[in-house]
């Protein structure tokens, strides 16, 4: 990638062009790596690596690596990241060499199990050191698949953070909203797999495609770096005349986006749209003044290419990358450590709220002030982390007897919370 | 119903207590009130009865209290509704005048206020009140009474009153369910300024604000008509809740520390005082700051001003109060909160007395038995046109008599 890849002539002599290796990493990720497989990622090598025989004997990857030592007695890792891990630092050097030759390597795995976890952080580090660049795309597993597989994902997550170039993850639990009632076990996971695999070929495609207004690489991993605490991604299409606004519509409709608030929510985001010969100036611009009015925050990347396959279709893909998690709207286990750590230094206490509100009055005085002082500040309802951090210490306040019943709401303010408190007037 | 006795009944199930007020019209149209019943209340909050066993209860007493003291039976009541779902705004009708000479007739008068009140409401939503205010013929204002007038074409300002269905039938149910009939519901606000106001007030223009336990309903009369009524979801019950959460001390010990030592304002010798909580063994449990208490409280009723007249400010009617600011209600009895709403509104205020009605001296110089008492006004006004006498609430339309049949 570093090595300018010519736009469309370097994609026809496979030479010059960024030599691309796809890895799908434990049971999950080799069978996304099956449906990848099936795609046109012409150049691309696959490898599939896992540590359970039966899972890669059914693979059509053209490279499998089994990892395997007497410890695991051929039963696979048993859903326990460490042994994951600890084989797969055992066979560093198998790693590392299966990555050479790769400009970029991009990860797949389903986070959660033992392979899946353990392995695919240390896959990034040899992937590094053998010198190219990693993307991870990652799912997160269900909530009903038990905290110990969310804590193990989620350790495994942060690793893959820690190494990584960029990680794109997907928790499974967002994919409820595209689902109904009737959906099978098999076909939900088809769709998270599809989404998974939507996303590599929106940045394959992103990377690769001749471009008028390029992406590279870098801006790529520059937007996901350190942002990653969630990346949504969604692709949507559209044709006929009114397709850049429809493009739109649909985008704002997506259940990933949630319904266009993750976009709100969001401090960078990636656009690349994709169009056929006639991709037109005027629907690029329109498009973008649509999105950049969605994310009035967010610092905006765009690209723009011509695909003649897609024909009449316009196609665009967002990925939408949120600065430290938003307390509320993320699923539990994403609120990590990150929001501690983000919010402590501005001498808010991120502790858990009392019920008898006791726990308010021991802020200091200039603590509450300097804390009600922002919220009256930034009290239009208005998306923005920091209003939304300011938010933090309210809940902390108890409302006596009006706990349970209707708030009292006027102009966003609640005024079932004592006025001297709202205001910050400091008793003593 | 009312035909063999002139008996009228007031009932308001309150936030902090629920009140009975019973009524006599004398035979030239006065009024007496000649009992009074009331009950702690405790099935409400913010206005609305969230406890119906409990509700059910404190109405029984407070009704069975009344009819004690009057020595009458009570069979029908004229019921109180409040809450913050309770929205009211103005909406014109217009009607042109088909007759061959052009005569406005009482017909075209009836179908121009039905035009008005042909209002799109959300399908929960119900009409509690759809007051008249003026008619204009061919566009000329301030014609109250347009019947024999010449013109072509008839309008009519309404001051719509309305809240969701569901909510208000939870109180008339409640009330049906003691075998009493109700025989309109009433918005509080429109009560209270009923009791409180003089024709002359109304006419100069005037607020009336009730700060109940639960809510604070306002009114708002302008040249002789309900102009803007509103209800905030804020009142006594949230001064004694602020003070229990930020002096650190049980509700009720929060209520008993407002009666005893709460004021509207600040004053400067109360720096520093402190007061002495004790338990019942009169061992000191805690000291409490009396300026912090105080300070809590202006707090709370100062913003209540405040949103009332930023609402007022809103409405465009602050200039038309020339008779001044009426304050009822529980939190009326707090000291010094005229002074703070002159403060806040920088208008003079003052605090509402009953007038044209003569009783009990006990009931009608208490601020929170003013909604009450101004339920059975308007129940006399009620009857009073039902006898055919021309009368000032004449232009009172219940509309609710669906509503209460239905439950």
């Amino acid at each position: 990638m570093k090595t300018k890849v010519q736009a469309s002539a370097a994609f026809l002599e496979p030479a010059k062009a960024p030599a691309v290796k796809i890895f799908g990493v434990g049971s999950a990720g080799v069978a996304m790596l099956d449906t990848l497989n099936g795609g046109d990622f012409a150049g691309a090598g696959f490898v599939a690596i896992n540590t359970d025989a039966s899972s890669l004997a059914a693979s059509s990857a053209a490279i499998k690596i089994q990892l395997e030592t007497k410890l695991l007695r051929g039963l696979g890792t048993g859903g326990d990241p460490e042994r994951g891990r600890a084989i797969a630092e055992e066979q560093f050097a198998t790693l590392k060499t299966a990555c050479d030759g790769a400009d970029v390597v991009f990860v797949v795995a389903g986070l959660g199990g033992g392979a899946g976890s353990g392995i695919s952080s240390v896959l990034a580090r040899a992937a590094k050191e053998a010198g190219a660049l990693v993307l991870a795309f990652v799912t997160l597993p269900f909530a009903c698949e038990g905290n110990r597989r969310q804590q193990q994902a989620q350790q495994g997550l942060d690793q893959l953070k820690s190494v990584a170039d960029g990680v794109i993850c997907l928790p499974c639990q967002k994919t409820f909203k595209l689902i109904d009632e009737n959906t099978s076990v098999l076909d939900t996971f088809r769709i998270t797999d599809g989404l998974l695999v939507e996303s590599v070929c929106g940045i394959w495609r992103l990377l690769t495609r001749k471009g008028l207004i390029r992406i590279h690489f870098d801006d790529l991993c520059a937007l996901l770096r350190d942002r990653h605490s969630e990346s949504v991604f969604a692709c949507v299409e559209a044709t006929g005349p009114a397709r850049a606004r429809e493009v739109v519509e649909k985008l704002v409709a997506h259940p990933l986006l949630d319904e266009g608030r993750a976009l709100a929510e969001s401090s960078a985001v990636l656009v690349s749209l994709m169009g056929g010969k006639e991709l037109a100036m005027a629907e690029v611009n329109r498009v973008m003044e649509q999105i950049g009015r969605q994310c009035e925050h967010a610092q905006i990347i765009m690209g723009a290419a011509v695909d003649e396959t897609l024909k009449n279709r316009l196609s665009v893909t967002v990925i939408a990358a949120k600065q430290g998690p938003v307390p509320m709207e993320l699923p539990p286990l994403a609120a990590s450590g990150d929001s501690v750590e983000q919010v402590t230094p501005r001498g808010i206490m991120a502790r858990p709220g009392s019920r008898c509100g006791s726990s308010a009055p021991s802020l200091t005085s200039e603590q509450r002030e300097q804390i009600l002082a922002k919220n009256a500040g930034t009290r239009a309802r208005k998306t923005g982390p920091k209003m939304r951090q300011a938010q933090l210490p309210l809940a902390i306040i108890s409302k006596g007897r009006f706990d349970k019943s209707e708030p009292t709401i006027h102009k966003g303010e609640d005024l079932d919370i004592p006025t001297y408190v709202r205001r910050g007037v400091a008793l003593n | 119903m009312f035909d063999d006795s002139s008996i009228i009944v007031g009932l308001e199930i309150g936030t902090s207590k629920v009140c009975a007020v019973v009524g006599e019209r004398n035979a030239d149209g006065s009024l007496n009130v000649i009992g009074l019943g009331q009950a702690r209340s405790r099935g409400v909050r913010k206005g609305e009865i969230v406890d119906t066993t409990q509700a059910e209860e404190d109405v029984r007493n407070a009704i069975v209290e009344a009819e004690q003291m009057a020595d009458v039976e009570i069979r029908n009541v004229y019921l109180g509704v409040t809450g913050a779902h309770i929205r009211g705004f103005n909406n014109r009708g217009v009607h042109p005048v088909v007759s061959a000479d052009r005569e406005i007739s009482e017909d075209d008068v009836q179908d121009v206020v039905k035009n008005a009140k042909a209002i799109n409401l959300p399908t929960e939503n119900n009409v509690v009140h759809a007051i008249r205010q003026h008619f204009f013929v061919d566009g000329q204002d301030g014609v109250t009474n347009p019947v024999g007038m010449l013109g072509s074409r008839l309008e009519v300002d309404v001051h719509v009153v309305h809240g969701r269905t569901n909510r208000l039938q939870n109180a008339i149910r409640l009330v049906k369910g003691l075998q009493l009939e109700v025989d309109e519901i009433v918005f509080n606000g429109l009560a209270s300024s009923l009791a409180l106001l003089s024709n002359e007030q109304k006419e100069l223009g005037a607020l009336v604000i009730d700060i109940g336990g639960g809510t604070t309903d306002y009114v708002v009369y302008t040249n002789g008509v309900i102009r803007h009524t509103g209800v905030l979801a804020i009142g006594g019950d949230h001064v004694s809740n602020d003070l229990a959460y930020g002096l650190k001390v049980p509700l009720s010990r929060a209520e008993k520390l407002k009666l005893e030592f709460g004021s509207a304002l600040v004053d400067e010798e109360t720096k520093g005082q402190t007061i002495t909580i004790t338990n019942e063994l009169g061992l000191p449990l805690k000291t409490v700051n009396v300026e912090h208490l105080r300070r809590i409280m202006s707090l709370r009723l100062e913003e209540i001003f405040q949103l009332v007249g930023q609402d007022l400010e809103q409405a465009g009617l602050f200039n038309y109060l020339r008779a001044g600011i009426f304050l009822c209600g529980g939190c009326a009895r707090v000291p010094q909160i005229a002074p703070l709403a002159e403060q806040v509104l920088q208008m003079p205020v003052s605090l509402g007395q009953t007038n044209s009605v003569s009783g009990l001296k006990s009931a009608l110089d208490q601020p929170e038995f003013v909604t009450a008492i101004g339920l059975v006004k308007f129940g006399s006004f009620k009857t009073r046109k039902r006898e055919g006498k021309p009368s000032l609430a004449q232009g009172i339309k219940g509309a609710l008599s669906s509503l209460l049949r239905r439950s």
